[in-house]
């Protein structure tokens, strides 16, 4: 060990300085994520509701966020029993 | 129309009820009337900080159920007749303020007030968010550390997203007041420095305070440090960061303990 490692090992601050500028730049980007993803569940569900009627287990809404591009993935099972449209039903 | 600040963190012990203590204070000091209202429902601490634990008689919980008065339950100082106090409950209920209630008594409180400073418990759950809720104005109260850095980066986000205001569409002005800062470690890179911090949190400075013997003497003794010491140090930061508050452009310095160290430092500007 020399006179350099000895002050290398004091200078802790930069080493924390970067963890948290990783951290939470990864933490900022998901913290939105959640939000979205319930805003949009909602809304979809909304406009299905209105012509067709399906349980909330039966939509599935999912968002992967990748480094230039992000996916939105809808899932909408409609049960066979109520597949009639409520307009044509009606 | 009075304004109300929120003293937050989301870290507990970072310094969040001693900083509501001294930063009411000062205002109160110049003639404003100032309410502090206790948020830590359960654990309550901001009355022992400011020495008048053996005069609560009613509290926040039953002023919302409607058992007591407002004006019963604020305690006013002894030494500054401007100051008031509005102490937490100590029941067990976590569910005794609802949103309702707190914004009710927040809405008194404003229209008598010049300013509501609301000690947030610390976290980031209910009692928080009730807290942080109708505030005009946010103090994130944060130690040059990494956890209490990263909670605040958390709450800065809630303020973004929870509040009345944010939820309007208006801005909530949010303040870093940097608490037990040892600038001599900072120095030698031991600490993050007050550039690390508001650099990774984006939120222009309220003040520096630094770590401080006299913080805790101050709290022994029941009296805000910018009452019973206004002359030391870390008082002296108190009393400035009180004063941006109230809007005027003073330069935040770097304080130390030990004098004729570090003065190059001097001499930084507040965002």
């Amino acid at each position: 060990m020399n006179v350099f490692d000895l002050f290398r090992r004091r200078s802790s601050a930069p080493v924390a300085r970067e963890r948290l500028q990783v951290l939470l730049a990864y933490e900022r980007r998901n913290r939105s994520q959640p939000d979205l993803v319930s805003i949009l569940r909602e809304e979809i569900m909304a406009v299905i509701a209105k012509h067709v009627q399906i349980d909330q287990d039966y939509l599935q809404v999912s968002m992967d966020r990748g480094e230039t591009m992000s996916t939105l993935e809808i899932d909408i099972q409609i049960p066979n029993k109520s597949a009639v449209p409520m307009a044509i039903a009606g | 129309m009075g304004k109300v600040v929120v003293v937050t963190s989301g870290k507990g012990g970072v310094g969040k009820t001693t900083s509501t203590a001294a930063l009411g204070a000062a205002v109160a000091k110049t003639g404003k009337k100032v309410a502090l209202v206790d948020f830590d429902v359960g654990l309550r601490n901001l009355d022992l900080i400011m020495g008048a634990e053996r005069r609560v008689v009613f509290d926040l919980v039953n002023v919302i159920q409607g058992t007591a008065k407002l004006s019963q339950a604020l305690i006013r100082d002894k030494r500054v007749d401007t100051l008031f106090l509005l102490p937490a409950s100590q029941t067990r209920d976590k569910d005794a303020l609802t949103e309702e209630g707190v914004g009710e008594v927040i809405d008194k409180l404003r229209s008598v007030f010049d300013y509501v400073f609301c000690d947030s418990p610390a976290g980031i759950e209910r009692g928080a968010q009730l807290a942080m809720r109708f505030a005009d104005e946010a103090v994130i109260v944060t130690n040059p550390e990494v956890s209490s850095v990263r909670d605040s980066d958390r709450i800065i986000g809630l303020l973004d997203a929870r509040t009345m205001r944010a939820e309007r569409g208006e801005q909530i002005a949010k303040h870093v007041l940097v608490t037990r800062y040892d600038a001599a470690r900072a120095a030698r890179g031991e600490m993050l420095s007050i550039d690390d911090v508001l650099e990774i949190l984006s939120v222009p400075l309220l003040g520096i305070i630094p770590e401080s013997q006299d913080v805790l003497r101050a709290s022994n003794l029941g009296a805000p440090v910018t009452l019973s010491e206004p002359l030391n140090t870390a008082a002296n930061a108190y009393l400035d960061a009180a004063r941006r508050l109230e809007g005027e452009d003073l330069p935040v310095v770097v304080p130390f303990e030990r004098k004729g160290f570090l003065d190059r430092l001097l001499g930084r500007r507040a965002a």
